[in-house]
């Protein structure tokens, strides 16, 4: 178990490394200098070294990208160029929000794609008709479901509001409704369709009917011979839905004006401000990378045969 | 294990079969095929020139001269969803066929040569996982600039992954059966057993693989357009259709959005059906 854990820590480490390279990598090849977005359009070539100079753009790559990783690993995520501030702080407000919405997409797909997979398989009239509300919802982007919710739940309903982001947990709570719910439909359809097929497999096995043969709850039944093993193939999955939610951030915190990571992304694209996006991309890849390790290592704990490599 | 010409029997059935073909597969093929032919002919068949605006004509509702209604600006909706269809099935279409191509290429020749090249591969391809698809389009934004080729060229890459995983499995799989070493052993050289046994074997997991990943990347490249970073305005594309319409919600005129969404919706579910079906032939053959 432990050679394991090192060995994941060790492929975490790595790829996150090389990752980072890729991310400033790009932004370094990338035609139009930072010096010229810096001096604006009208500055001479003087100007320009001068800046360039200033912002050590004269170094070599590889000079410049240990000196970026360095300060990552201070905390340091480089200055914007556009705002004239520091990266890490002009992030610091926007955490949050991207963080509240994610975890909050993430619980309603836990907790309602396994419910739904389960009266799916479970219940023969109401599992049709939620699976096939589930098929269509698989389809749904979620800023096809962020525009149908505004249209519906905020223009003509007037339950939630349609943008920005409220004050307190409850304020929060309110405002990130709808937005969590745009970003989780396509994934709890998705989970609910893997819930509803692993239970339907366990449910056809031997051990289902030893243990209804001996005379075991039907309930108990289900939550601890059939979910328990039923949960293993929907926590492999996990690390395509945690993709998917952090690609889906990006344009649901867009979708509803939500002053986070995501937006913040847009924005540095749009404005071409390179250290904002390399510091963006990085935090995403670094989520991305970090919770799947999570997930790959609490899988190991939950299934007692995935604990020791299979020679 | 079936051949090449059973394969593609399964997957194209000739005239005497095709009484059994599956009712989903035609349904869902027959509309794609319809959008297909209307993006094609669209400077034919669209009622209005897309990016006229009218303004006396702004925000109606659904009528004789405007099937769909209009934009704030008074352009024709219904024309511009068809011109829209060009770029919205042409990006995704380029997306597939470069992965698939990519991603092909790479899994056969990781399972023909094995060791280390193998290795080096399925490293590179789980660096890549390590990157969604729209962060990895929005850093060749910020690189390159708006427009088509940017984000299609990073998605061609995001997507080249999912191909390769499934196809090299499945290639290497075969590559381990006995004709294979007989093949090799009577002197057959390795670019045609790799060309006239191994792609033909792994074809209909490939058709079935790209048929899904279409759905995907056309959801994934309108939401490009949606954030505003694809095709410019005024060109038409149904992601950057659900964008602007978005003003106009609020105004109480949801039709430019719901009518574009609506489209990508049906448009990915008649892939990820197509892809389905495809995948439950395919297992069928297996057994």
């Amino acid at each position: 178990m432990v050679r394991v854990l090192v060995e994941r820590l060790v492929g975490l480490v790595l790829t996150l490394l090389v990752g980072s390279f890729l991310i400033y990598g790009a932004m370094y090849l990338a035609p139009g200098t930072p010096a010229a977005v810096v001096a604006g359009g009208h500055a001479t070539s003087s100007e320009l070294q001068s800046i360039r100079h200033q912002l050590h753009l004269n170094e070599p790559f590889f000079v410049r990208y240990w000196d970026w990783l360095d300060g990552v690993l201070h905390g340091n995520l480089g200055r914007s160029f556009v705002y004239r501030e520091p990266v890490t702080l002009l992030l610091s407000g926007r955490v949050m929000n991207t963080v509240f919405l994610v975890v909050f997409a993430a619980l309603l797909i836990i907790t309602g794609g396994v419910v739904l997979g389960l009266l799916a398989a479970l219940r023969r009239r109401l599992g049709i008709v939620i699976t096939a509300g589930m098929s269509v919802g698989l389809a749904v982007p979620s800023f096809v479901a962020a525009i149908v919710l505004i249209s519906v739940f905020a223009v003509d309903l007037k339950w939630f509001p349609a943008a920005s982001t409220g004050t307190g947990f409850f304020g929060q709570l309110h405002h990130m409704t709808l937005p969590a719910i745009a970003l989780a439909l396509s994934w709890l359809a998705f989970t609910g369709q893997l819930t509803k097929a692993a239970v339907r497999e366990e449910l056809a096995k031997d051990q289902v009917e030893t243990a209804q043969s001996r005379g075991i709850k039907p309930r108990h039944v289900v939550t601890r011979h059939v979910l328990r093993n039923a949960l293993i193939p929907i926590t492999t999955v996990s690390g395509i839905t945690v993709a998917g939610l952090i690609a889906g951030d990006v344009v649901v915190e867009q979708a509803f004006g939500i002053n986070g990571l995501g937006s913040f992304l847009v924005q540095a694209v749009e404005q071409k401000d390179f250290a904002s996006v390399q510091a963006v991309a990085l935090i995403l890849v670094t989520a991305f990378v970090v919770v799947n390790g999570i997930v790959d290592v609490g899988n190991r704990f939950l299934d007692p045969r995935l604990r020791e490599p299979v020679v | 294990m079936a051949t090449a010409a059973a394969a593609k029997e399964q997957l194209f059935p000739s005239a005497r079969r095709r009484r059994n073909l599956d009712p989903v597969i035609l349904a869902a093929g027959a509309f794609i095929g319809v959008l297909v032919l209307v993006a094609i002919l669209a400077p034919w068949i669209a009622p209005y020139n897309p990016n006229a605006a009218t303004i006396l004509a702004a925000n109606q509702g659904v009528s004789a001269a405007h099937w769909l209604g209009t934009d704030p600006t008074g352009r024709d909706l219904l024309s511009r969803l068809i011109w829209g269809a060009r770029l919205s099935l042409l990006g995704p279409a380029l997306i597939v066929l470069i992965a698939t191509a990519l991603g092909t290429v790479l899994a056969i020749a990781s399972a023909w040569i094995g060791g280390l090249f193998d290795q080096l591969v399925s490293r590179v391809m789980d660096l890549l996982f390590a990157f969604p698809g729209l962060v990895l389009a929005m850093i060749a934004v910020a690189m390159f600039g708006k427009g088509l080729v940017a984000p299609v060229v990073a998605l061609s890459i995001a997507y080249t992954p999912y191909i390769t995983r499934v196809l090299r499995s499945a290639a290497s799989r075969e590559r381990s059966l006995p004709y294979v070493a007989a093949c090799y052993v009577g002197g057959v050289s390795a670019r045609s057993i790799c060309s006239r046994h191994l792609l033909p074997n792994v074809f209909p997991l490939l058709l079935t693989q790209s048929t899904i990943s279409f759905g995907s990347a056309l959801v994934t490249l309108a939401a490009v357009s949606y954030l505003g970073l694809g095709i410019q305005p005024p060109t038409a594309t149904w992601g950057f259709m659900v964008s602007t319409g978005q003003s106009s919600i609020l105004a109480g005129h949801p039709a430019e959005s719901l009518e574009a969404g609506i489209l990508i919706v049906v448009t990915v579910v008649a892939f990820n059906l197509l892809g389905d079906r495809l995948a439950g032939r395919r297992s069928l053959q297996a057994l």
